[in-house]
């Protein structure tokens, strides 16, 4: 295992099944278990902070971050209310995140904490902290994602981030929320009968899941774009929990992977994997994006200082 | 019993800020002012509702997303916090409202029997979404009548904006015929934004009005056509328009409240009144009233 600050990596869907009702379908049931698997590989890994990144959480105004110190509410999911109420009580490092915001705002990003009683924290972080953090060992802080930012915002985020955990000189594990194709079923099924939405998105989810089990991270932040286009129901301008994760842990393919579930959840790809940093790479990177350190705000296509200069038109067009 | 009739339908966009701006008690943050085109706009709806007689408001509201099926409030009274997920800085309003469980139900019973995926809301530690919130306070800030609150359904991510409109005209009609079977006299409200492109910055005084405007002038362009038709009568037109409106601007007629609003109206040909157009963090909204009363003229 290769020494790093950012010692775990821990990608897992957030709906809320697996913590509900996993005996309804085998499949919650393993995604469920594989949460358990990962909570001890977490318990193992010597992280001293949870850094959450929820897909379910989303912002306008930058990027915001949990900072209020015991949040607790009883929470139900807008869509799956049926499924009873869910009771939590989390803790969360104030401190740590007043930090992150400071590290985005150096590098250009408009970022804040929000620290308020009552703020309705999203299902997704909900149940990863109900099962990857049940007795509040670690604390943690919370990570929006910016309905507008593309990639290089979400780079320049994961870094910033970084820079924090650099700086606190603790040992952090990142978690995204996020499922991998996230098509619903429109209609109710009976959750026996739950599968991936489409052959394609298995596919898709597939193809990720065989870079993931290498420990190809950067390999599979780069491919975002092309998984954004092919499996995802575009409700967001982009998909960024591999940018993030990537940007935080690296931008490189030193992990060990381990997948420890791939199941449908009401036909999206859930899946639960685990990278930890390793001493090999898993093979050639194939970088051909932009690698930003700063933010300077998004780049039109029409922005005039950076358009290559196109030269003088040709006094006749031939004719 | 009487037949039942929907006495007005309006557009009633829900920016937090609104809210935020008037300092009612039930909110803790508190403003210096801000927005006051949009606040007087309310007013003027709320002093043409001062002559209507209603029993009820149903909010079609974009911030209770679903995406299987189209869900209904099915519990009676709801008292708690909402604090806003995006600007949590301005919005933490407490909220006591009560709920027409049984007009919610016929609601529902009648979107099934249009073919529509339905379900009703029955966990009582459900929490109100902000849009629903904001839109019933600034038009009835009493909360002395009962609402009914209809989720969106965001077909259009899933399909298309043509699909969405269809389920909508569905949904609007069953509305209609419900209230019309309830004998109640209803008030509906479209609880969207037009344009919906928003700034990813705030000022450091939020209601400093000198930074707010339109994101783009494409987005003016696009709310003044779609006004237009509005004011015209020309409602039809306004639907057959609506995805490439939603398209280009990103509106949060997405969520196919105003669509479910122009069929529970029947499609207005009359004239709807503007009580105001304004802008919120860059987006277009606006304040406008049917009254079908005007139809009759």
């Amino acid at each position: 295992m290769r020494d790093d600050n950012v010692c775990k990596g821990i990608l897992v869907p957030g709906l809320p099944h697996p913590l509900l009702c996993p005996e309804k379908n085998e499949g919650w049931q393993r995604v469920r278990d594989a949460y358990e698997k990962a909570r001890v590989e977490l318990e193992e890994s010597g992280a001293e902070i949870l850094v959450l990144y929820s897909t379910f959480w989303p912002s306008i105004l930058g990027h915001q971050i949990q900072a209020y110190p015991e949040p607790e509410w009883t929470y139900v999911d807008e869509e799956f209310h049926d499924l009873g109420s869910i009771d939590y009580k989390f803790r969360m490092d104030p401190e740590f995140a007043e930090l992150a915001v400071t590290k985005c705002k150096e590098r250009g990003l408009h970022a804040r904490t929000v620290s308020y009683y009552g703020f309705p924290i999203d299902t997704g972080s909900i149940v990863a902290l109900k099962l990857l953090n049940p007795e509040n060992k670690l604390p943690a802080i919370i990570v929006s994602s910016n309905m507008y930012a593309n990639r290089a915002e979400s780079i320049v985020l994961g870094k910033s981030v970084r820079d924090a955990i650099d700086a606190s000189g603790k040992k952090a594990a990142v978690v995204v929320v996020s499922a991998l194709s996230n098509r619903l079923h429109t209609v109710e099924i009976d959750p026996k009968e739950d599968r991936i939405h489409s052959l394609k998105d298995h596919e898709w989810n597939s193809k990720f899941l065989e870079y993931l089990e290498k420990g190809r991270l950067e390999d599979v932040s780069q491919l975002s774009r092309q998984f954004h286009n092919e499996a995802r129901v575009p409700k967001v301008v982009s998909f960024k929990p591999f940018w993030i994760m990537a940007s935080i842990m690296g931008q490189n393919n030193l992990y060990d992977g381990n997948v420890l579930a791939y199941e449908p959840i009401c036909g999206t790809g859930a899946a639960v994997v685990t990278l930890t940093p390793a001493e090999d790479t898993a093979g050639d990177l194939e970088y051909d994006e932009d690698d930003p350190e700063f933010y300077k705000g998004d780049r039109e296509v029409l922005d005039f200082y950076d358009q290559p200069g196109m030269g003088p038109l040709e006094e006749r067009d031939g004719d | 019993m009487s037949k039942g009739e929907i006495v007005m339908g309006a557009l009633a966009p829900h920016p937090p800020h609104l809210v935020y701006a008037e300092n009612p008690p039930q909110n803790e943050a508190t403003a210096e002012g801000g927005w006051e085109e949009l606040r007087w706009g309310y007013e003027r709806l709320r002093d043409s509702l001062s002559e209507k007689d209603y029993d009820v408001i149903i909010i079609h509201t974009p911030h209770w997303a679903t995406f299987v099926g189209t869900h209904f409030l099915g519990v009676e009274k709801f008292k708690s916090l909402s604090v806003d997920p995006i600007f949590p800085n301005i919005f933490r309003y407490n909220y006591d409202l009560t709920v027409d469980v049984e007009l919610s139900k016929a609601i529902h019973d009648s979107a099934a029997e249009e073919g529509l995926l339905v379900k009703m809301m029955e966990n009582p530690d459900f929490r109100i979404d902000y849009g629903t919130i904001t839109s019933g306070h600034l038009v009835n800030p009493k909360w002395d009548k009962p609402i009914v609150c209809i989720s969106s359904n965001r077909s259009k991510f899933y399909f298309n904006s043509e699909l969405m409109q269809a389920n909508m005209i569905k949904l609007g009609k069953a509305t209609r015929r419900a209230v019309e079977a309830s004998g109640k006299k209803a008030l509906l409200l479209s609880s969207n934004s037009l344009s919906h492109r928003h700034f990813t910055t705030e000022p450091e005084i939020p209601e400093d009005m000198s930074k707010e405007h339109i994101t783009n002038h494409n987005q003016y362009l696009w709310d003044m056509k779609m006004i237009n038709l509005m004011k015209e009568g020309k409602t039809k037109e306004l639907i057959d328009l609506m995805p490439d409106f939603t398209e280009q601007t990103v509106a949060e007629t997405e969520a196919g409240c105003l669509t479910w609003l122009m069929s529970a109206l029947d499609f207005p040909d009359y004239k709807a009144t503007v009580h105001a157009y304004g802008t919120v963090i860059g987006t277009g909204n606006a304040i406008i009233g049917w009254d079908p009363k005007k139809a009759k003229i």
